[in-house]
């Protein structure tokens, strides 16, 4: 025993360190997904299982409104976000660098860099001029700033599934008389497909949590699940809020367990 | 003649590509770039009385970040007010960058370290959190510090203390809530640096009778510093913009810039000045990234 062998990788304390680190990670997690079916008030003593909070979070008719609104403003930014990244993909892979390049991508990327609150605050300003000027405050200015910063999230999987396809399935096409269309809808599209969808379904992730930058664009009665629940913590946090985040956990790790299996390499 | 042609045709693909791009591009400048223009500008002017701007060229905005004016004398003062939000903001994402340090390397290490089955895994576990909503994160870390949360009730429970330890609405309640939300942005980029390690250097170091803390030291460290880097540089960054977790877990308080950005466009009604400190928060942010980009390419080619 005394001749066990030595490994080199082992450092003394690192890995008690990590398996702490891994509890600390998920006990906050799993206490509010807990506490979100406790039958009584506290989120502290335990009074037996309920779906209570659930109903009162869906009867509630604000709750309602919010999520009609997340889910609403989500599909239709990262659907718009999907598209142009798709377009925009297209046009910066598979090709030799051409002027102008640097300059798209700092573009795309340019919402990943600047801090959110920046963001948030130039959107007030400008959206509040165009409110005033234009006497409209729909859902849309919502869903344009959802979109522009979901356009990152939604082009960079597209551009990763598009860098792995060389361009010999279309060169074989246009031999065999595709016209660029047919090459494009037959062959690149249906290859490209798990990117899109995968694109799609971050940027919907990221268009569902948004909290800041919606708190400064939207307008009155415009609340979306986060900014409410943002709203509920100036008072006392109700067990409401915990079923409210218990679904939206749900909601995320569906989604990205779906996202993983879509682009997971295939050897 | 054949090169004309291959410039024509240069210039077409050239098109195709700015054409494909454009309508990508429109959605950025008008909802993201273009209105950082907007801010810039507002900066420069003179604040409205309930809120908004008047179009008076003022350098006020950009003067109110450090000084206040005397109402009685109109001489300039520094304002500490100021100057100690700051600091916090500055401390508070210096020590949430040591303390994520200081658990994510182990942690990083420990998940590289894995047979290659077990690793995705343990990646898949950091990634979970890292996309959860941030909000959500931080109720639930709300949850287990706040006076009646399960830290306190569960050292009551085990007599360890008597009354509940207050860190709700301190500064060590936003410190814990982000070390506790940016934890997945330092260990991903130290995962990335360690994973391309070559353990074989390990056993060089041990060959040469070096210890364990002096292979950590003169080996390990220096070999994924671009990784380290990395890892810091993007939890300072949020760290500094923070906005949520220190309203949630600071209160009204314990206000970072993010919040005192905030506060200008609300009750303190003082446009211009909440626009010159958020394009000062996008000078230092710009800046920081650029030392990002440089350790990341760096990193790019180690055997260059």
């Amino acid at each position: 025993m005394a001749d066990r062998s030595f490994e080199v990788a082992r450092l003394p304390g690192f890995r008690s360190i990590a398996l702490t680190a891994f509890v600390l990670l998920y006990l906050p997690i799993i206490t509010l997904v807990v506490y979100s079916f406790n039958a009584g008030q506290s989120v502290a003593v335990w009074e037996g299982f309920s779906l209570d909070w659930y109903t009162t979070a869906w009867e509630n008719e604000a709750v309602k409104g919010a999520t009609y609104r997340s889910l609403l403003i989500a599909a239709s930014a990262s659907a718009i976000a999907t598209t142009v990244a798709t377009m925009a993909a297209l046009g910066t892979t598979r090709r030799k660098a051409f002027k102008g390049q640097t300059f798209i991508y700092v573009m795309i990327n340019q919402p990943l860099m600047v801090p959110e609150i920046v963001t948030a605050v130039a959107l007030l300003i400008f959206f509040a001029s165009i409110k005033v000027a234009t006497g409209y405050n729909g859902l849309i200015y919502l869903i344009i700033a959802h979109a522009a910063f979901c356009i990152p999230f939604a082009y960079l999987p597209i551009r990763a599934r598009l860098e792995g396809m060389d361009l010999t399935l279309e060169t074989a096409a246009a031999d065999l008389y595709a016209s660029h269309w047919q090459a494009f809808r037959f062959v690149t599209l249906p290859l490209m497909l798990p990117g899109i969808i995968a694109g799609a379904m971050l940027a919907f992730v990221i268009s569902l949590d948004d909290v800041v930058i919606t708190e400064f664009v939207k307008s009155g009665g415009q609340d979306t699940l986060p900014t409410y629940m943002l709203g509920q913590m100036r008072r006392a946090i109700t067990p409401e809020v915990n079923a409210i985040s218990t679904v939206l956990l749900a909601l995320t790790v569906l989604l990205l367990t779906a996202f993983f299996l879509l682009t997971r390499k295939k050897d | 003649m054949s090169s004309d042609a291959e410039k024509k045709a240069e210039a077409a693909r050239t098109r195709s590509a700015w054409l494909l791009s454009t309508p990508a591009l429109i959605v950025l400048v008008f909802a993201a770039s273009g209105p950082l223009l907007i801010v810039l500008t507002y900066s420069f002017l003179t604040p409205g009385q309930y809120g908004n701007v008047i179009w008076d060229f003022d350098l006020n905005g950009w003067v109110s970040i450090l000084y206040t004016r005397d109402i009685f004398d109109g001489t300039l003062k520094l304002a500490d007010a100021h100057l100690s939000i700051f600091w916090r903001s500055v401390k508070l994402s210096l020590l949430t960058t040591a303390i994520t340090f200081a658990v994510g390397f182990p942690t990083a290490w420990f998940i590289a370290t894995r047979p290659p089955a077990q690793r995705a895994f343990w990646l898949f576990l950091i990634t979970i959190p890292f996309w959860t909503n941030l909000l959500i994160r931080t109720v639930a870390i709300n949850e287990v510090i706040r006076n009646e949360g399960l830290l306190n009730t569960s050292l009551i429970w085990l007599g360890v203390i008597s009354e509940p330890i207050r860190i709700i609405y301190t500064d060590t309640a936003v410190l814990i809530g982000m070390a506790y939300v940016y934890l997945p942005l330092m260990v991903l980029p130290l995962y990335a640096a360690i994973d391309r390690f070559d353990m074989r250097l390990l056993e060089a170091g041990y060959d040469l009778y070096a210890s364990r803390w002096r292979v950590l030291r003169r080996v390990i460290l220096p070999i994924v510093k671009p990784g380290i880097v990395a890892g810091s540089i993007l939890v300072f960054v949020p760290s500094l913009g923070a906005y949520v977790t220190p309203r949630v877990l600071g209160g009204g308080k314990n206000m970072m810039i993010g919040n005192f950005i905030e506060l200008q466009f609300g009750q303190g009604r003082n446009w211009p000045l909440g626009a010159a400190l958020s394009m000062t928060l996008l000078v230092v942010v710009m800046v920081a990234l650029l030392v990002y980009v440089r350790a990341a390419n760096k990193e790019g080619n180690p055997h260059g």
